[in-house]
């Protein structure tokens, strides 16, 4: 088919129409934009003024949303036909960056190729890792079978494990969880499910031994922050105090005594939230809860209207996904999980965060059922 | 069949998206419920926490009172200086920070080591302690410039205590030193919040309370690193009391120059008010060492030098009296009828107790002849005292010799000056645990044995001469209440001014002792040699002043005042080894009254200040001499 441009017929240029026709979902992108543009203006305050930091992010949701446009024309098929290229790759990345990995306070986590910016593979993974496993679970019939979990099962340790290696407790879980979404949404029976659960908490002692002893910290002081008020209950102390202090309006922008005092440890990329709760209060935290809610119920409604079953298996993974990130950021900030390092996504500092986030959320589109204008499909 | 196990499957797929959307939304309300909980329910508590966080108390410390002489020159004041210390609480590595500071600007190898023992050293919890006394301005610029690097430093204005003649003012002012920890129970710790320093010796020490003022408190907004970002609210200190006292700084300038390097010390009152006019201790050192942390080095250099410049002789020195308290000893006897002015003894050069060997020397070899009170006085006659003593006793000698103020210490507002002995039956009973001997009591007549005074007592003693029998405390502080001073019942009025007479005749009679330094002078003094043995001389041996080493050589004393008929000044000098009182006091004495009554006019004409910095340089030269 032709263009509108191309058969000279005159149409006014509607941009729903236009993206609806041409893959990139409009909704999901203007909400995308809209909270990228929030977190600019709230990286502003808890950066403390930074013009060079807000710059520099600006151009990070800008490159993530042009690779999300361009992603959203790749056609399916060519997706999935990658899918496990790409995962042996990231997999190989992996445990070269356990080799001549670079990184900092004890952790490897960075690899510096000579003649790439240097990137964590880790956040390949984060997509390479359910896509492979919705691949191979894709191939057989639904609900899989044992045999076919097995193997999905150490597609996905081996991934984790390399990153818990690193040590990387935050990302490690985050794309557990990812490929665990897969499964689920795959159909695990419940039993199974259940049989899970009660492994993983039989396995607590054993996870606990083979803890960090900053980790432990971490878990410990969760249960009572004031057992280690300036040690490893600081950051929770600070960060729920500046929440609490916030109260129902906030204390105004860029008014924050915690944060612009510095008392709010990570203000402007972990804790970033604790400074909206500061200074916009229990109002602006909602009005970022509902822009997540939206962009979430749009995705699961893209899920369901998803192209074929690795299509949807994945849109569905990385909308969970999706979700656990604002969760656990959530969670570590008010105070009611263990403190791990999970960025609040799309408002944290940080380049490789915000893009391969985007890049999620291209791939998502290219699942959808439209028309594509690189690939010429014309469904 | 492919079909319908597709349909089946995508079902199954959109049930479990639907399954997990439920949870999402389990998953979201219970976040909106833990936010409302901490932003809605705990929000007071939480204000509470960020408001105890964000904002700190601070104290100010007050500037601390200036110190003034007589005619308002400034002896003690502040100065504007930028210090640098640390709280080591606050630092991980105080090596690692110390290299970081030396990187930046240079640091003596000397200043490493006093910070060092700093650190060691007991002090007050999160007190700082001092990395760089003084920074310039260029190398408080280049220690800004990172400053956020090292939150655990601080780069503070902390006025300095300055003496701008340091070292003419070293032993009367005494000097402000670091607080050291065991003295904080001696004072209301909060009053010195945020002041590092306290006065330690003199009238800094003894005006402390006053000096001090009152500490401001500043309501601070820091963050979390402690730096200050503003200043909410201040309430602000009351600065100390300015102190006015005696001392004349020319005067002060004029006896160090008189003195020269000879060691000694000289006081000098003002007769009417007892108030010190100069208070004076040679050799002296630059009490500026003490205020910004002294370098152990500068420290064990003044404290090793053989003539301890750091020793306070006119408050600390116990030198017998010798002849000095002839006048004072002649009132005693004739007070208690021991002798009267017609008494006559026989002097053939010594003094005999019956029937015992030992011989009690004169000064004068072959003896003065027939003597009475007015010749004894004159010519510092010994063998007259001996026998007075003896008629007199102990008992009632040194009753009679109390209330010149020997054997105490002295004035309110004098710091550290020691008692003396003046000896008596008790005093040797309850000190040396023995009874009192007669031969103890003849050469008590002549102010030797066991009697030591300052020369702070004797300046206080020769005060009561001069006031003609009233004893009034010496002091530094200028009072407002005119000292009316306490009786000394001694006789008449008639037997102090023969004494004063006598006294007169000692500078300006052929036969006074110190007749050489009366001469052509067109006021009178009233004076009386003295001098102290610091070696025993065998029995029958001479003295002979060029054989013995110098610092077995006598103490050289004198004391003093005029115009004799209407005193502005009181004397007393002492010269350590500086041989007899007569050839060495006497000139020094005259010098002074001299400058007070004919140059300064009785120092109501502005001291020459540029003569009294030079003086100054002079006197701390050695100070630093010894210390580089």
């Amino acid at each position: 088919m032709l263009t509108a441009a191309e058969t000279g017929q005159f149409e006014s240029f509607r941009p729903k129409r236009f993206a609806q026709r041409y893959g990139l979902d409009p909704f999901l992108s203007l909400m995308l934009l809209l909270t990228s543009c929030f977190g600019l203006v709230v990286l502003y305050s808890a950066s403390g003024q930074s013009e060079y930091m807000v710059f520099r992010q600006g151009m990070h949701v800008l490159v993530g949303l042009c690779l999300m446009a361009l992603l959203s024309q790749v056609r399916r098929e060519v997706i999935v036909q990658l899918t496990p290229v790409v995962f042996l790759v990231a997999l190989v990345l992996l445990v070269a960056v356990l080799l001549f990995g670079v990184g900092a306070k004890g952790a490897q986590r960075w690899l510096d190729l000579p003649g790439l910016p240097r990137f964590q593979p880790s956040e390949l993974m984060k997509l390479a890792l359910p896509a492979m496993v919705a691949w191979w679970l894709t191939r057989h019939p639904l609900p899989p079978r044992y045999s076919h979990l097995l193997i999905a099962a150490v597609m996905l340790v081996i991934p984790v494990g390399l990153i818990a290696k690193q040590p990387d407790l935050g990302t490690s879980i985050i794309i557990a969880g990812s490929g665990f979404f897969v499964i689920f949404l795959a159909g695990l029976s419940w039993r199974i499910l259940g049989l899970l659960c009660a492994a993983g908490l039989a396995a607590l002692p054993v996870l606990w031994g083979v803890m960090h002893d900053y980790q432990r910290a971490r878990v410990l002081t969760l249960l009572d922050p004031q057992s280690d008020p300036l040690g490893a209950g600081w950051n929770t102390i600070q960060a729920m105090t500046a929440l609490g202090s916030g109260g129902l309006l906030g204390k105004g922008y860029a008014e924050g005594t915690q944060a612009q005092l510095k008392f709010l440890p990570e203000s402007h990329t972990d804790f970033i939230v604790a400074v909206i709760g500061e200074e916009l209060g229990f109002l602006g935290i909602c009005l970022l809860l509902v822009m997540y809610g939206l962009i979430i119920g749009r995705c699961l409604l893209l899920t369901s209207r998803a192209e074929g079953h690795f299509g949807r298996l994945l849109c569905g993974s990385i909308t969970l996904t999706f979700f656990v990130y604002v969760f656990v950021n959530l969670g570590m900030v008010s105070g009611v999980l263990p403190v791990v390092g999970v960025p609040l996504p799309l408002i944290s500092y940080g380049g490789t965060s915000v893009v391969s986030l985007l890049v999620g959320f291209g791939l998502m589109m290219a699942m959808q059922r439209t028309n594509r204008v690189l690939s010429g499909d014309s469904s | 069949m492919e079909l319908r196990t597709g349909i089946r499957e995508r079902q199954l797929i959109g049930q479990r998206v639907a399954i997990a959307g439920f949870g999402v939304a389990i998953l979201l309300s219970l976040l909106v419920v833990r936010l409302s909980w901490l932003q809605l329910v705990e929000h007071e508590r939480f204000v509470t926490a960020s408001e105890a966080n964000r904002l700190q108390t601070l104290p100010v410390p007050p500037a601390r009172g200036q110190i003034l002489d007589r005619n308002g020159v400034v002896l003690a004041e502040n100065t504007p200086r930028l210090q640098l210390s640390v709280i080591p609480e606050e630092s991980d590595d105080l090596t690692q920070l110390v290299a970081e500071v030396q990187a930046r600007i240079p640091l003596s190898d000397d200043e490493v080591r006093a910070f060092e023992a700093s650190l060691k050293a007991r002090r007050r919890p999160r007190e700082p302690v001092v990395i760089r006394d003084e920074l310039t301005d260029e190398e408080a610029a280049r220690l800004a410039v990172d400053a956020f690097l090292f939150p655990e430093l601080r780069l503070q204005a902390s006025p300095r205590r300055y003496y701008p003649y340091g070292g003419l003012t070293a032993h009367s002012l005494g000097y402000v030193g670091r607080l050291a920890l065991e003295e904080l129970k001696d004072i209301d710790e909060r009053r010195y919040a945020g002041t590092q320093m306290i006065g330690k010796l003199g009238i800094e020490r003894a005006y402390e309370e006053a000096l001090l003022g009152q500490v401001g408190i500043e309501r601070v907004e820091t963050s979390a690193r402690g730096q200050i970002m503003r200043t909410v609210d201040r309430q602000d200190p009351v600065p100390g009391d300015d102190i006015p006292v005696y001392l004349d700084i020319g005067l002060q300038a004029k006896l160090y120059d008189i003195l020269g390097d000879r060691r000694g010390a000289i006081v000098a009152l003002d007769p009417a008010t007892g108030g010190l006019l100069a208070l004076v201790s040679a050799p002296s050192f630059d009490a500026n060492v003490f205020t910004g942390g002294v370098s152990s080095r500068l420290y064990r250099a003044l404290q090793n030098d053989r003539d301890t410049p750091l020793f306070n002789r006119a408050l600390r020195g116990q030198y017998p009296p010798g002849s000095t308290i002839k006048p004072m000893m002649g009132l005693v006897g004739l007070h208690y009828g021991a002798v009267t002015w017609q008494t006559r003894i026989n002097d053939r050069g010594f003094y005999q107790l019956p029937g015992i060997e030992h011989k009690y020397r004169d000064w004068k070899r072959w003896g003065h002849g027939q003597v009475d009170m007015d010749k004894a006085v004159i010519e510092s006659c010994d063998t007259y005292f001996y026998e007075m003593a003896v008629r007199l006793g102990i008992d009632e000698l040194s009753a009679g010799m109390a209330p010149f103020g020997f054997g105490r210490r002295q004035g309110p507002d004098v710091i550290g000056d020691v008692a003396g002995i003046l000896p008596s039956r008790e005093w040797k009973r309850k000190d040396r645990r023995e009874a009192w001997y007669l031969g103890e009591t003849v050469i008590a007549g002549i102010g030797q044995g066991y009697w030591v005074t300052t020369p702070l007592q004797l300046a206080t003693a020769t005060n009561v001469m001069a006031r003609r029998g009233s004893f009034v405390e010496p002091h530094f502080a200028v009072r407002e209440d005119l000292e009316q001073g306490v009786r000394v019942n001694l006789g008449t009025s008639n037997d102090w001014e023969r004494m004063i007479d006598a006294m007169e005749a000692v500078m300006h009679s052929e036969s006074g002792t110190a007749r050489a330094s009366g001469q052509k002078i067109s006021y009178r003094i009233a004076g009386k040699t003295g001098t102290a043995q610091v070696v025993a001389i065998a029995q029958d041996a001479e003295y002979d002043e060029d054989a013995i080493d110098e610092r077995f050589r006598d103490h050289a004393l004198f004391v003093g005042f005029a115009p004799a008929d209407a005193p502005s000044m009181v004397l007393a000098i002492i010269v350590e080894n500086g041989g007899s009182g007569g050839s060495t006091g006497g000139p020094i004495a005259r010098e002074i009254f001299d400058y007070w009554i004919l140059d300064r006019n009785e120092g109501a004409t502005p001291p020459d200040l540029e003569f009294v910095e030079d003086v100054n340089t002079r006197v701390i030269a050695r100070t630093y001499a010894d210390g580089g």
